[in-house]
Order: structure tokens, then C-alpha cells, then sequence
């Protein structure tokens, strides 16, 4: 095993990766660096679990996930967050005819979406478009899709039931492909 | 069993499908639908695609200039 000094510059090498992982989900850079440093220091005080695992980086993170989930289950017992405005999140009901719930207009084509994944110009739309979702939302796809967690984990966390999780899931993904057709792919 | 399913009904479907697993009546309407509607297949093709997006957000090197 790697000597104490040289472990710890191993962590703080990880940090930026780190800080950038939990800023994504928490959107709140001082509640980001918070989670970092715990999720370091939980890393230092147990060194020896690391020990014989291939990759430091994955590693970390699985420390820093729940140090983030700890983070978004204290947040949840502060003033509750207002629910959702619901005109932001029905925005993509004007995508459907009313009464027979086809598209009003067909999604237009991706040309290569594979592409875009090399530009840091896409993943700043991308950004962009997520800093627009309402905060419920962003919280519970994130969660999903950026920290990889299963819906009955979230549903727990946040205590709401699996049903409301899929809603907020499904409108997060409506809005955020509409967000990308309008801001990326059909300029 | 499920009927004919609509555009919205699908996409509902196909979101949950990225989060659960569904059952074999959904998936027999889902496929239904999907076969006939190129909007849907796009609306799917694009929600998978954003999940892969998102995961590699964090890779960025957001020190990276423009």
C-alpha cells in the first residue's frame, strides 16, 4: 500500500473531478465542497478499504454519493422546497394534441447526437438547459442520471412514492429534449 | 392488457422503461406504437441518449476554454 503522504495526493488530485461530480447534482458550490471534504476525510480514515480495488476515482465516488444523498436528505428536513411551479413542468402538454394525445408536431431528427457528446460547447447547452428545470425535478433526475441511483433509493430518500418519482422523471426528460431541440439540435 | 396507446401515453412508457421494468402487456403496446410512429421512436431514441449525456457531464473538464 501507498505510503499516508502519497495517498493523500492521490485524493486531492481527484478533488476537481469530485467538487464537479457534486456540484452537479447539489447545484450549490459551498454544499458541494462540503460533501467533497467529508467524502475525503471518510476516504483517509478508511484508507484500508481501498486497498487492493482497481480504481481510486470509482472509489471516491461511491464514498461521495452517499455523502451527497446525506447532504439532500438533511436539505429535505429543512423548510420544505415549494412544489414545482406546474406551468414550467406542463409545458410539454402543448407538445400533445389536445383530446387524442398525439404529438402536435412530430420531434424532428437528432442528426448525430454521438457527435455532440465531443463538444464542450453541447454540454454547456446541456447545462444550461438543466439549470432550467424546476428544483424538485433537476433533484430527482439527477439523482437518476447523473448519480446513477435506482428509483426506490431516491423514492426513499425523498420520501415520495415511486409513481411521483416516474411523473418527475418523465417531464424532466420532455422538457430537457425539448430544451436541446430548441437551444442545440435544430439550430 | 393495454390497448392502442397514444403518443403520450407511450413516451410516459418509454421514460418509465429507463427506470423500471415493465410489464409484458406495456412492452406488447409500446412495441405497437413504436413500430408505427417515427415521432416516438425519436422521443425514445432521444430520452436514452440524454441519459448518456448527462453521464459523461461529469467528465467534462470544465477548465476547458471554448
Amino acid at each position: 500500500m501507498a505510503s499516508e503522504p502519497e495517498f493523500r495526493k492521490r485524493l486531492e488530485e481527484l478533488r476537481p473531478y469530485l467538487v464537479r461530480f457534486a456540484s452537479l447534482q447539489l447545484r450549490d458550490a459551498a454544499a458541494a465542497e462540503d460533501a467533497v471534504q467529508e467524502a475525503l476525510l471518510a476516504a483517509l480514515a478508511g484508507e484500508a478499504g481501498f486497498a487492493g480495488r482497481a480504481n481510486l476515482r470509482t472509489w471516491l465516488t461511491g464514498i461521495l454519493k452517499h455523502k451527497i444523498v446525506d447532504t439532500i436528505r438533511r436539505q429535505a428536513k429543512e423548510p420544505a422546497l415549494p412544489e414545482d411551479p406546474d406551468q414550467a413542468l406542463e409545458e410539454f402538454d402543448g407538445l400533445f394534441a389536445k383530446g387524442d394525445d398525439h404529438w402536435s408536431e412530430r420531434p424532428a431528427a437528432w442528426g448525430d447526437p454521438d457527435g455532440a457528446l465531443q463538444q464542450a460547447q453541447f454540454y454547456r447547452a446541456l447545462e444550461k438547459c438543466l439549470g432550467r428545470l424546476p428544483e424538485r425535478t433537476a433533484r430527482v433526475f439527477l439523482m437518476r442520471e447523473h448519480m446513477g441511483l435506482e428509483t426506490g433509493e431516491i423514492c426513499k430518500e425523498l420520501e415520495i412514492t415511486p409513481t411521483h418519482c416516474w411523473v418527475l422523471l418523465y417531464r424532466a426528460r420532455m422538457v430537457l429534449r425539448e430544451c436541446l431541440q430548441q437551444t442545440w439540435f435544430g439550430k | 392488457m393495454m390497448g392502442i396507446i397514444s403518443c403520450k401515453e407511450t413516451t410516459r412508457l418509454v421514460s418509465q422503461g429507463l427506470d423500471r421494468e415493465l410489464a409484458f402487456g406495456e412492452r406488447v403496446a409500446l412495441r405497437v406504437h413504436l413500430v408505427i410512429c417515427l415521432g416516438c421512436r425519436r422521443a425514445g431514441r432521444q430520452m436514452a441518449f440524454l441519459r448518456k449525456a448527462v453521464r459523461e457531464l461529469a467528465e467534462i473538464d470544465v477548465t476547458t476554454p471554448v
